[in-house]
């Protein structure tokens, strides 16, 4: 859901801090097994479960 | 909150949750004063600029979204890790051939041997490589190897007789190997193709942009540029596959700060899923990094993503992995905490089988961790690698960043300050450009 105000819009709803309960299932890729080698991106993996 | 500007655009990052807000001017100052300050002095902060009336508006949307759950300042206690935690492999880096055919100037594996004899991994070597991911990867089902060097396809025909020895295997425990394999692309011919494809194998292909670019720091061993050869291998490879499955992959350097004309080359070629990463190392060097060049590349992310951008207006767009940055569907915060997984998850693999943290570890004794045989055999480095996470790590505790990034490159932030827990301060601010550029493309799709 988006919704306007006055002064904020939510453009992402945020779900971070929600996942914190769950343990972790490690089941998404590792991040230097994809495009970079170098210099990795952990946000840009795909969960695996959703 | 981090509060920057994009394309005219005011964003406001929540750090903690995730949520990406467009504010106005007012909405800008009260996020940043909001978690530090009471509403009585956020208003006698701001009194000079705006009226009470109007920061109590914006206060109460504040509020309001607090209360829903959107804006949060207090981080999550540090996850407990247990011992299972540190002995489940999920990810093999095969260096199935320290050895290459081209002589990359910048490359940190020392133009393939990584520091150690040349050599190429054998069946049995390798065989046993999938036996120890596979005994040692616990309750986890997807499991991951990639194959690397040197250049992997000069051992090609070991990395088949891997690749069917794993499909044996990985099934009777209940496993899932995805394969992936990085190449330079020369060793490309027809069989390989088709084998790749038909394994539907993904393929990271280097290629760092214009012939000159290229040229200058990626030639073959007796020197010749290898652009002109790569280039057309690479798009008849993508051809072959139907343009899918496959990144093309560069590396800027000090020679090449516009590093977006790059991608715009690699764009005109035909190729739609790239990667750009800076250089790693190279101390003294021409090509090494700089902080002096930092207000340019600062600059050349935006122009990336305003060809991004553009391309996508088109309707032909590009995908380029920084700043595919997956906001709705990305990862928990137990994996945002825990980073890249090296030395614990994520291990590298010699050709005589020997266990580093992670590829950029290879060859340096004091990270040798055992071997596919004898399994992990370094319990006081596997402890300090999974517990590596960002809590451990006060300035990524201080970044905005922080759950985007998970804490950066280990080896960086050992190689530049002799510790895992201090990352590179230079790849840091790239790194919080690129998630600030990857966040308002985000934003500009969000609204369109």
């Amino acid at each position: 859901m988006i919704f306007l105000s006055q002064h904020i819009k939510v453009l992402v709803k945020g779900t971070i801090k929600a996942t914190a309960q769950q343990p972790a299932c490690k089941e998404c890729q590792t991040s230097c097994q994809s495009a970079c080698k170098t210099s990795c991106t952990v946000g840009n993996q795909v969960c695996q479960n959703r | 909150m981090h509060v920057f500007r994009f394309r005219g655009k005011i964003l406001t990052l929540d750090p903690i949750t995730g949520t990406l807000l467009e504010v106005d001017e007012l909405a800008g100052e009260v996020l940043k004063l909001w978690p530090h300050m009471t509403p009585a002095g956020v208003s006698e902060a701001l009194s000079l600029r705006f009226s009470a009336h109007d920061v109590a508006r914006a206060m109460g949307e504040v509020e309001e979204l607090v209360s829903l759950g959107l804006l949060d300042a207090i981080m999550p206690p540090e996850p407990t890790y247990s011992a299972a935690d540190l002995c489940q492999v999920k990810a093999l880096c095969l260096h199935v051939a320290h050895d290459c055919n081209l002589r990359c100037r910048y490359c940190f594996a020392g133009t393939g041997d990584f520091g150690l004899e040349r050599g190429m991994m054998d069946e049995a070597t390798g065989r046993a490589a999938i036996d120890f991911l596979l005994r040692s990867s616990g309750a986890r089902k997807h499991l991951e190897v990639d194959f690397f060097g040197g250049e992997p396809l000069l051992n090609f025909d070991v990395v088949r007789r891997i690749v069917a020895y794993a499909e044996e295997h990985a099934p009777k425990w209940g496993k899932l190997i995805r394969f992936t394999l990085t190449t330079n692309a020369t060793l490309l011919d027809e069989v390989t193709t088709q084998y790749l494809n038909d394994k539907q194998i993904a393929v990271v292909l280097s290629l760092d942009g214009r012939q000159a670019v290229n040229d200058r720091m990626r030639p073959f061993a007796g020197d010749a540029g290898s652009y002109t050869s790569v280039s057309a291998a690479i798009l008849r490879f993508v051809k072959s596959r139907g343009g899918k499955n496959y990144y093309v992959r560069g590396t800027y350097t000090a020679h090449n700060l516009d590093f977006a004309t790059d991608i715009r080359h690699l764009y005109d070629l035909g190729l739609r899923e790239l990667s750009v990463e800076p250089v790693v190392g190279g101390a003294g060097e021409s090509y090494q990094l700089t902080r002096d060049h930092l207000p340019t590349l600062v600059q050349e992310y935006e122009r990336l993503a305003d060809l991004y951008l553009t391309k996508q207006e088109e309707g032909d767009p590009f995908n380029l992995f920084h700043f595919n940055m997956a906001t709705y569907g990305g990862p928990c915060f137990g994996k945002r905490v825990s980073g890249c997984g090296a030395g614990c998850d994520y291990l590298a693999v010699t050709p005589l089988g020997e266990l580093y943290p992670c590829h950029q570890f290879v060859g340096q004794k004091d990270f040798a961790m055992g071997t596919v045989f004898t399994g992990v055999k370094a319990p006081d480095l596997a402890r300090e690698f999974s517990r590596a996470n960002l809590y451990r790590k006060p300035e990524c505790m201080q970044c905005f960043a922080k759950f985007f990034c998970s804490g950066g490159c280990h080896a960086h932030a050992y190689h530049s300050n002799g510790t895992i827990l201090k990352p590179d301060a230079l790849h840091c601010e790239l790194q919080r450009k690129r998630v600030e550029c990857a966040l308002g493309i985000s934003a500009i799709r969000n609204v369109q």
